[in-house]
């Protein structure tokens, strides 16, 4: 059997392959795009008024997760 | 002659280096050295960078305002991002700078990357057409709103008479800078104007960085251009329009110099851009608490998008 970059290795946990700098990013950075979203859309006053939250969570998470390792 | 005696005669411009100070540089280590050199810099990134910006956070939690500097300062907490946030009109100003971002966004890179797409092909005199397409971006965004003004003057424009000249319609029948229908879209042709050449330079970067022997490939496959377009060219030119578009979109975002030139944000406030309702509230109502807030939530939502912006160069440098 061969092994590919996408086979999980044994003992890896699940927590262990989420926890990694690449998905962690992706989440952040979908989250910062639906902040300026939600900021800029013209249909619901009230996602305008959460945008800046959506924001700065995903703004920090950022800056949190891209210390996480490779 | 030793190394002492040769670093003792060491000149600075005409001035003589004292050996003693000479002595005690060379006593410090690589490290010492290094913040030596570098603690200039970072009192200066401090003190214009930083510091402002801890001091907007503060003043965005007070009531503080720049026209009464004596006045006793009021600690409101999160009212004014409250304010801000539930506020209709500074809702309108985010939609009318959403308009401006996206059409300009989509028409330069729609434009840039067939710029750059056509350019990449090697004609006759392509070095003078890609300088020639070049200039607009090079000028100051005063010189072009100025320019643009008169470019759509109603009765003496260039723009309103090609227009006219095209459609058929009266030059003086319409005015692009004083139209609620027509002065979104005048913005928006001048920032196209101006900003299509930038986006076609890094398209252009981008398709230069293809290499040949992948077309090559596809040939001796028979793949037809369409299909080497659609799946060779667009797809690693992609992350190179990626980085063109979030950079002309926190560029655009933060636009103010080009249409407070252009329109001042008139008529009514359909041209409104957030940054120029920002200035308003700061130096027209004095609101500068209120206006702190305001420009912390813009800053915050630019830093976001720069993230996304330096990750996606990062993707472009690992290819």
């Amino acid at each position: 059997m061969s092994l590919d970059a996408h086979t999980p290795m044994p003992g890896r946990s699940l927590a262990d392959r989420i926890l990694r700098r690449g998905p962690l990013e992706a989440i952040a950075t979908t989250i910062i795009a639906a902040g300026v979203v939600m900021l800029m859309q013209p249909v619901s006053l009230t996602l305008y008024s959460w945008s800046f939250a959506t924001t700065l969570f995903g703004t920090v998470l950022f800056t949190i997760v891209s210390k996480v390792r490779e | 002659m030793n190394d002492l005696s040769a670093s003792s005669r060491i000149t600075y411009g005409a001035v003589p280096l004292q050996p003693g100070l000479v002595r005690r540089v060379r006593g410090l280590s690589d490290k010492a050295l290094a913040w030596l050199f570098i603690t200039p810099t970072i009192v200066l990134l401090l003190a214009i960078n930083i510091f402002p910006l801890v001091w907007t956070i503060y003043l965005s939690f007070t009531n503080y305002r720049a026209n009464r500097s004596n006045a006793p300062v009021k600690w409101l907490g999160i009212d004014w991002y409250q304010t801000i946030l539930t506020d209709p009109d500074i809702w309108a100003a985010m939609q009318v700078t959403a308009h401006f971002v996206f059409w300009t966004v989509v028409i330069e890179t729609v434009l840039g990357f067939g710029l750059a797409f056509l350019i990449d092909k090697k004609f006759r005199g392509h070095g003078m057409w890609t300088t020639i397409i070049l200039l607009p971006m090079m000028l100051s965004p005063a010189v072009v709103g100025n320019f643009w003004t008169f470019l759509y003057q109603p009765q003496i424009g260039l723009f309103n008479y090609v227009v006219a000249f095209v459609t058929g319609r009266s030059a003086s029948s319409f005015q692009m800078l004083g139209d609620v229908t027509l002065s979104p879209w005048a913005i928006v042709i001048v920032d196209a104007w101006m900003w299509t050449p930038y986006v076609m330079l890094i398209c252009l970067a981008g398709l230069r960085s293809i290499p040949d022997y992948i077309y090559e490939a596809a040939e001796v496959d028979r793949a037809s251009k369409w299909r080497q377009f659609w799946s060779i060219t667009l797809p690693m030119a992609l992350p190179f329009i990626m980085l063109a578009v979030l950079f002309r979109g926190i560029e655009n975002f933060k636009m103010f110099d080009m249409v407070n030139l252009l329109t001042g944000g008139g008529p009514g406030s359909t041209t409104e851009v957030a940054s120029i309702t920002l200035k308003r509230a700061a130096f027209e109502s004095w609101r500068t608490g209120y206006s702190s807030a305001f420009a912390i939530i813009l800053f915050v939502t630019v830093f976001g998008l720069a993230n996304i912006y330096v990750k996606a160069l990062n993707r472009v440098k690992s290819r």
